[in-house]
């Protein structure tokens, strides 16, 4: 042991000289010093009998050059890729499903961070000068698509593309964005998202991640999320951070507990992890530095939970229920929490998120990790949701021209969190809306109506910034960046854009044509809404990504529907039919106006007087005594004629031979 | 013979009461169309909007032009910048209570009327030369037969109440502001205006690129002046009668004198002064149009989307025409050699034309502009609107056309069916695309025909002229 580092450090020495003006301002910043991986799966039981599982998995690896190209845990795939693509940022997901932002909460920072639109979405900053980023981007979606086994490739093509500049997030210049919201998402995608962790899903909780359990589910988004930082940042320090989240929200199966209640209302389906996964966790990845369970219950389940003991035990005295969990009233636990954590919430009147907290180090195979949940009693609770619910339609019928509206209604938290802001005086509620639209919707910025309240509205006093690109025909898709400033008491708006439906190519229809063109989903953000959850232990914070994560402060995001518009299709099976007939009728304009403008009347009369004035022509005499003869008696000299005729057709006949060789030896 | 005289002054007046009749009904009528909800939903057709004369893209381009991006950023916009400055303010303008469109509409309207003042204007210089030509071959009861129509009236009585012209003005098309630049270059030539010629051309060429062929029927129109029977038929005759007018009577010597005056030669200096004229303006609009798009992409931007758009057919929504279901269907390979054979085909036949009808200028504009608007790449009927206009000059020459009734009924079907095909297609999705590339087929089959049937009369029209003439040359000599 002491010999290698006897080596190592002349070793290191060299290249502390060597790099020294780089590396001497790092090393004085503390940074990540060593790769770590931890793996962590947050539950928590939605409102409409379903659960919601999160994986979350994150490795971290210095920036250091001490073991060269060399990793331990971090997967040298996704190092290289940011190396060679300098990639600052970058967010890789693939969903199947929609986030139900109504029933499975729309502000809390899974909904914001997890809940992504359909298909593929990828984002990257680059640390590159801003004329290379869009070769960066490139080969970064190919090296992507071969990593994943998706087509994430078909992002190459600059129609597919956008720049946006502070609509989604603010990088301006060196920030991509696409999306492929017809990608479909299977096991070949997961297999190698699975590959860039240590353990696989051989050990550990990606252990539970049984196929069909996962794919059956109403949704399910597996995302990469790379942060490579030279200086420290808040988040992660110095180095790469790679978080692979997994979100797959579940049915349980509830055929086995449903009981009738003498309340109209049925109870929530019992779960453990054996009903819902059909696996048990067998003990951490050794790996990992920290392997834990959270299981997370919603302000709204904590408040109800809250009401239901106040009403069964009014002489309970206990000031929180969560903490004796097996004197809960609404549900028991088969696993004793390790910890239970409670939110630090600025809102006092407000109910606390909790969350119990499962080590995993205890278990092992012979003692397996399986966490059931019981209901005791019917609950029904509700989400958290976003400031404003927002849903895109089309309007208009036919496939000549249309207009997208996206429509904000509030829901009832707006309403509560704008009392408070009420007090503070102007009150304006802040909308983002970041919109890619690809080249074939050719929308017209122009007609762009606000409607607030169902009136219509100047758009000058609602919009308060507004960034348009408009889409060039085949190069670049249409991005509409704006802000919308609304007033508070305000109950639902609305904005349409008109647009024409484009005509392409017969080549650029996919091959399912008559199945209609996706428009990317529509990304509505508040910015003054924030999405931490402040647990208040400041230990733990470092030790857990997930609450680490939580308590990112950042902005209430909801992605609207994918819209699908059908186009017109041109008969794809007469090609070669169209260009013959346009071509006959072109070539029958051409010849018959020639020949009209060719014919001359009065050919004989001209000759004979021609005759009578004795032109002095003697060729042309002779031509039209020819001519003439040939007229007046042609069974005269026909051999003479036809041979003519014949010798004619054969100098043609070898010019267009010779023409047809030549052709042949030099082009061919 | 007074009194035949007064009759006839009378029927004059009769008959100009009933055109200003007429032209105020078809004002009225267009005025009331511009008062219908929603404009009919004319300005959608494609038939009326083409990429490059849709008010609603100009519209955009106005739009981001006044938020301070080029108005041919993305690809709405593709028309001229000095359209977009003069049209722009009237498509947000608008007076309460009336429709949004008011403004612009009345300016087209306006646009309108002028087209058909200038037509008829035209008409009647080329009339009166005509008859002129024709009494100086003695052959005035051809004259005579004629008189019963005026060919300016018509031609500008054709051009109000074509259905086309009209669906054009109140569908919201820029073209009533194309065709009156190419008016006017002709209505100039033909009064030897030479500025106004040349003013009208350049606007024209720069509006819309195809009127550029126009400059060989003003050159000839400046030369030799308007439309006359062929001239190597005069000189022939006034060659013959010199020859003979030792033999013959004095009064055909004096007449050869009189007549000396008819442009026998091509006249150089309206010419060379055209094209000076031309060289002026065109700087001047260059000047103006790069003004306009100095703080944006320049002119070289200004070019690429106005004239790149139109020559490389990149726009393949549905018209009229025949090139955007082509340039869909067509493999990528070829798209650049079709490309070529259609632009040239356009050309190619001005040479031979030009050789052919050189004494009838103003029938080888119109023959052009037939032509142009069968191969172009995004007509509207605002283009046929324009030749149907002109045939209307030649209603005399052309009485003898062969197929009139077929192509008429032909034209009549073809836009009866046109829309009834596209709505199939498009809205109801029952029709296929090849439906309603048919009744584009078709229609430029029914163009093809016009032009080449009208090609031929008029070379009938010229022999059968020479002919008479040469009858009565037989009977003076024997």
């Amino acid at each position: 042991m002491a010999l290698p580092l006897l080596l190592l450090r002349p070793i290191l020495l060299l290249s502390f000289l060597l790099f020294a003006p780089i590396l001497n301002f790092k090393a004085a910043l503390g940074s990540v010093t060593e790769e770590d991986f931890s793996e962590e799966l947050l539950l928590r039981p939605l409102p409409d009998r379903k659960v919601l599982a999160h994986f979350h998995f994150r490795s971290r690896a210095p920036h250091t050059s001490s073991n060269g190209r060399h990793h331990h845990l971090f997967p040298k795939a996704i190092s290289q890729l940011v190396q060679k693509f300098r990639v600052k940022e970058m967010e890789l997901s693939f969903t199947q499903g929609r986030w139900n932002y109504d029933r499975w909460g729309g502000f809390d920072p899974i909904s914001s961070n997890n809940a992504k639109p359909p298909g593929v979405e990828l984002w990257a900053v680059f640390d590159v000068p801003l004329e290379q980023v869009d070769d960066s981007w490139k080969n970064l979606t190919h090296a992507l698509s071969g990593l994943f086994c998706a087509s994430v490739n078909f992002l190459e093509s600059s129609t597919t593309y956008s720049a946006p500049e502070w609509g989604y997030r603010p990088a301006p210049g060196s920030l991509r964005y696409g999306t492929l919201p017809r990608e479909a998402v299977c096991t070949e995608n997961l297999t190698p998202w699975l590959k860039l962790l240590p353990c696989r899903d051989k050990a550990g909780l990606s252990a539970l991640m049984d196929r069909p359990s996962i794919y059956k589910g109403f949704y399910h988004s597996q995302q990469l999320r790379l942060t490579s930082s030279e200086l420290e940042s808040e988040e992660g320090g110095s180095g790469i951070v790679l978080q692979q989240t997994l979100t797959v929200v579940v049915q349980p199966d509830s055929e086995r507990n449903v009981m009738s209640y003498s309340h109209e209302t049925k109870l929530q389906p019992s779960w453990s992890l054996t009903s819902i996964f059909g696996r048990m966790v067998t003990g951490r990845c050794v790996l990992a530095k920290s392997s834990t369970v959270y299981l997370q219950l919603d302000r709204g389940l904590v408040g109800q939970l809250d009401y239901l003991q106040k009403e069964n035990e009014l002489s309970s005295d206990d000031k929180s229920v969560y903490e004796g969990f097996s004197s809960n009233p609404g549900f028991e636990l088969s696993v004793k929490p390790d910890r239970v954590l409670k939110e630090l919430n600025d809102f006092e009147k407000k109910n606390p998120s909790v969350v119990y907290e499962f080590y995993i180090e205890k278990y092992s195979e012979s003692r397996p990790f399986d966490l059931g949940l019981t209901w005791k009693l019917p609950v029904v609770w509700s989400c958290q949701k976003a400031p404003l619910h927002a849903v895109r339609f089309l309007m208009g019928s036919g496939n000549e021209r249309g207009a997208i509206a996206i429509s904000l209604r509030s829901t009832e938290v707006s309403d509560e969190l704008l009392q408070t802001d009420m007090s503070e005086g102007r009150c304006k509620l802040e909308v983002k809306v970041f919109q890619v639209v690809p080249w074939y919707i050719k929308v017209y910025f122009h007609t762009l109506r606000v409607y607030v309240n169902e009136q219509p509205q100047e758009v000058s006093d609602v919009v308060e910034k507004m960034r348009v690109s408009p889409s060039v025909d085949k190069v670049s898709p249409g991005v509409m960046e704006m802000v919308l400033k609304f007033p508070c008491g305000m109950k639902s708006a609305a904005i349409t854009l008109e647009f024409d439906k484009g005509f392409l190519h017969i080549d650029e229809y996919p091959p399912d044509a008559n199945q209609g063109f996706d428009i990317p989903a529509a990304i509505i953000s508040f910015p003054n809404f924030h999405t931490s959850m402040q647990f208040f232990t400041d230990k733990s914070v470092d030790r857990s990504s997930i609450l680490s994560k939580f308590q990112e402060n950042s902005a209430v995001l909801a992605y609207t529907e994918v819209l699908l518009v059908p186009l017109t299709t041109p008969d794809f099976s007469m090609p070669y039919n169209v260009i013959t007939i346009t071509c006959t009728v072109c070539a029958l304009y051409f010849g018959s106006l020639l020949n009209v403008l060719r014919k001359r009347v009065g050919e004989e009369e001209r000759s004979s007087k021609r005759k009578a004035t004795k032109e002095t022509g003697r060729l042309r005499q002779l031509l039209s005594r020819v001519s003439a003869k040939l007229r007046g008696r042609p069974s005269h000299q026909p051999t003479s004629n036809s041979s003519t005729f014949i010798s004619s057709k054969l100098i043609l006949f070898i010019l267009m031979a010779g023409i047809a060789v030549f052709w042949q030896v030099y082009f061919g | 013979m007074e009194v035949k005289e007064e009759q006839s002054t009378k029927r004059k007046k009769q008959k100009q009461g009933r055109f200003w009749t007429w032209v105020a009904a078809s004002v009225l009528f267009r005025l009331i169309l511009i008062y219908f909800p929603k404009n009919l939903n004319l300005s959608s057709r494609p038939e009326v909007s083409t990429p490059l004369t849709s008010l609603r893209r100009l519209a955009e381009g106005y739009w981001l032009k006044q938020s301070s991006m080029s108005p041919y950023a993305g690809s709405m916009y593709h028309g001229s910048p000095l359209l977009l400055s003069l049209l722009g303010p009237l498509t947000i303008k608008r007076i309460e209570g009336q429709p949004s469109h008011l403004l612009c509409s009345l300016v087209f309207v306006v646009a309108d009327i002028l087209n058909a003042m200038l037509i008829r204007a035209t008409g009647q210089t080329l009339q009166v030369a005509y008859r002129q030509s024709l009494k100086s071959l003695d052959l005035d009861t051809i004259s005579e037969s004629m008189e019963v129509l005026s060919s300016g009236d018509v031609a500008a009585l054709v051009y109000l109440w074509n259905p086309f012209t009209i669906v054009a003005c109140v569908g919201l098309s820029t073209s009533p502001i194309e065709n009156l630049a190419i008016i006017l270059a002709l209505y100039g030539a033909c009064k030897r205006m030479v500025p106004l010629a040349a003013f009208g051309w350049v606007m024209a060429t720069h509006l819309s690129l195809y009127p550029m062929i126009l400059i060989i029927p003003i050159i000839l129109l400046l030369g030799y002046g308007p439309d006359t029977p062929r001239k190597l038929l005069l000189m022939r005759r006034y060659g013959k009668v010199e020859d003979n007018s030792s033999s013959d009577s004095f009064q055909q010597q004096d007449k050869v004198i009189n007549q000396s005056d008819l442009p026998k030669v091509f006249a150089w200096r309206p010419t060379m002064l055209f094209l000076l004229w031309v060289i002026m303006w065109s700087v001047y609009v260059l000047l103006l149009c790069g003004i306009s798009v100095k703080q944006y992409g320049g002119l070289w931007e200004m070019f690429e989307r106005m004239y790149g758009f139109i020559l490389t057919v990149q726009d393949l929504s549905p018209n009229i025409g025949v090139l955007w279901y082509f340039f869909a269907e067509v493999f990528d390979f070829f798209r650049n050699f079709f490309l070529i054979v259609f632009h040239m085909n356009i050309l190619f036949m001005i040479f031979p034309l030009a050789i052919r009808l050189k004494h009838r200028p103003c029938f080888l504009a119109f023959v052009y502009i037939t032509i142009s608007s069968m191969l172009k790449s995004y007509p509207s009927v605002g283009d046929s609107a324009l030749y149907f206009g002109l045939l209307g000059w030649f209603v005399n020459e052309l009485s003898e056309m062969q197929f009139s009734f077929c192509l008429f009924s032909v034209y009549v079907g073809v836009s009866l069916l046109s829309p009834v095909m596209h709505n199939l297609w498009i809205w109801r999705g029952t029709g296929n695309a090849n439906f309603y590339f048919a009744t584009a087929i078709t229609y430029a089959c029914l163009q093809m025909v016009l032009v080449v049937e009208s090609v031929s009369a008029m070379l009938n029209h010229d022999r059968k002229l020479k002919k008479l003439t040469n009858a009565k040359l037989q009977n003076g000599k024997s």
